[in-house]
């Protein structure tokens, strides 16, 4: 199985490229900017042994409520797009990492609102905090005010600039 | 079946699911908004990491079982977590501290099941060790606060350290069905961690300003099903709804 998403312009078949185009497009229940493509979620659209056409999805963290709705959105996705029969794979391995996300898919996040994930998520000190800039107004000068926020992926910032609240899209 | 593997994976389920289960107590009553939501996060990451083991475990014993029919259908005495994650929230300090104890083992422990020969529990890990590293530095950065912080904060987190220590011995067992798996390259070797997880602690318990308490007389028997009277409590909350309404579905 492909670890990494192919480039879908190199898929050959046209079916598979199609229902690819299909599923790329839901979109994160929770960041409705965000389509799965861009989130790394999406891992594989392929035509299994069977015949039958199948997008492979990784959930974010291992409790993420979305993964059902998602789930769902993509068997809808594929139908509407005439793939009546297909079928959705979660895998969980490789593990999901913020690596993954694409540049534009970052860029669509600062605008929402949500400051991108920084850095690579390397391994990291058990404390110490990294620079997050405030993606409404770019300054550096920010605090955490809890690791934890609104949904499993993110944390809950403020900017001491501009005195805006912010939602960090952490690094896993 | 590989009842030593079904075993094994069942363990890490049920004590990731009643952690998981004592965390979504919280829910409503943190000490503030930010906490309040974090404790949700918390142990939302370990009810889901709890699901993707059970979902495993039934696949193991292979009769049929899913992931509810684990969680919801079996009795006190069916339940094999350790007796740390029973034990009552209590007071924020001691939800922390508990948290804490847990976290220092759980990430390294999931940080060396990433190398299992056993794909499933490696994948399972691979997510889990990302997840834990955020409760681990949660939860030391609150013991240091708590520890570093007021008069009654710090009695409080003392008090806390007091009253759980006893209950950490237990992570660190193993019998001689874990130590099949190990020599097959499936379950982590724990011998190694007892040195890791006191480091750990110790740097948050230096940092914290409050004393490591002495290893005395250590509680055990939820490994073999032995429970406390508190869990009886957290299946009839938890189960009560597949109980009284089997297999209702929404």
């Amino acid at each position: 199985m492909n670890t990494m998403i192919g480039d879908p312009a190199n898929i050959e078949d046209l079916d598979v490229r199609r229902a690819w185009s299909a599923a790329a497009n839901v979109v994160d229940p929770e960041i409705p900017v965000l389509s799965i493509a861009d989130l790394g979620v999406l891992r594989a659209v392929r035509r299994g042994e069977d015949g039958i056409m199948e997008a492979v999805i990784t959930p974010t963290y291992s409790g993420c409520p979305a993964m059902n709705m998602i789930a769902l959105e993509v068997e809808m996705a594929l139908v509407a797009a005439g793939f009546e029969n297909n079928r959705v794979t979660t895998v969980l391995s490789p593990a999901w990492t913020t690596d993954w996300m694409t540049d534009q898919g970052r860029e669509k996040l600062r605008d929402f609102g949500i400051a991108p994930p920084q850095g690579k998520a390397s391994r990291r000190a058990l404390f110490g905090e990294d620079v997050i800039e405030c993606p409404h107004c770019g300054s550096k000068s920010t605090e955490r005010i809890s690791e934890f926020g609104s949904t499993s992926c993110k944390a809950l910032y403020r900017c001491l600039a501009c005195r805006e609240p912010f939602d960090y899209f952490k690094c896993i | 079946m590989n009842q030593a593997l079904f075993d094994y994976t069942l363990r890490l389920a049920d004590t990731s699911l009643v952690l998981g289960h004592r965390l979504s107590e919280w829910c409503g009553h943190g000490p503030m908004l930010e906490e309040d939501i974090a404790l949700a996060n918390l142990g939302l990451d370990l009810v889901g990491q709890a699901r993707s083991l059970y979902t495993y475990a039934g696949e193991v014993e292979g009769k049929g079982r899913d992931e509810d029919a684990l969680a919801y259908l079996r009795d006190v005495y069916d339940f094999k977590n350790i007796l740390l994650v029973e034990q009552p929230n209590g007071d924020f300090a001691a939800t922390m501290v508990r948290q804490l104890l847990f976290s220092a083992f759980m990430h390294p422990f999931w940080f060396e099941m990433r190398m299992s020969r056993d794909a499933t529990l490696a994948a399972i890990a691979a997510k889990s060790e990302k997840e834990l590293a955020y409760h681990l530095r949660h939860s030391g950065e609150w013991v240091i606060r708590l520890g570093d912080g007021t008069a009654e904060s710090k009695r409080r987190t003392e008090a806390a350290l007091d009253t759980i220590w006893p209950f950490t011995g237990e992570m660190f067992e193993s019998d001689p069905a874990d130590q099949d798996l190990i020599e097959a390259g499936i379950a982590v070797d724990l011998t190694t961690f007892r040195g890791i997880w006191t480091k750990t602690v110790d740097d948050v318990l230096e940092r914290a300003g409050l004393a490591r308490p002495d290893d005395g007389w250590m509680q055990t028997g939820g490994r073999i099903g032995r429970h406390s009277e508190h869990l009886g409590f957290i299946l009839a909350d938890m189960q009560f709804l597949q109980r009284a309404y089997p297999g209702a579905a929404w």
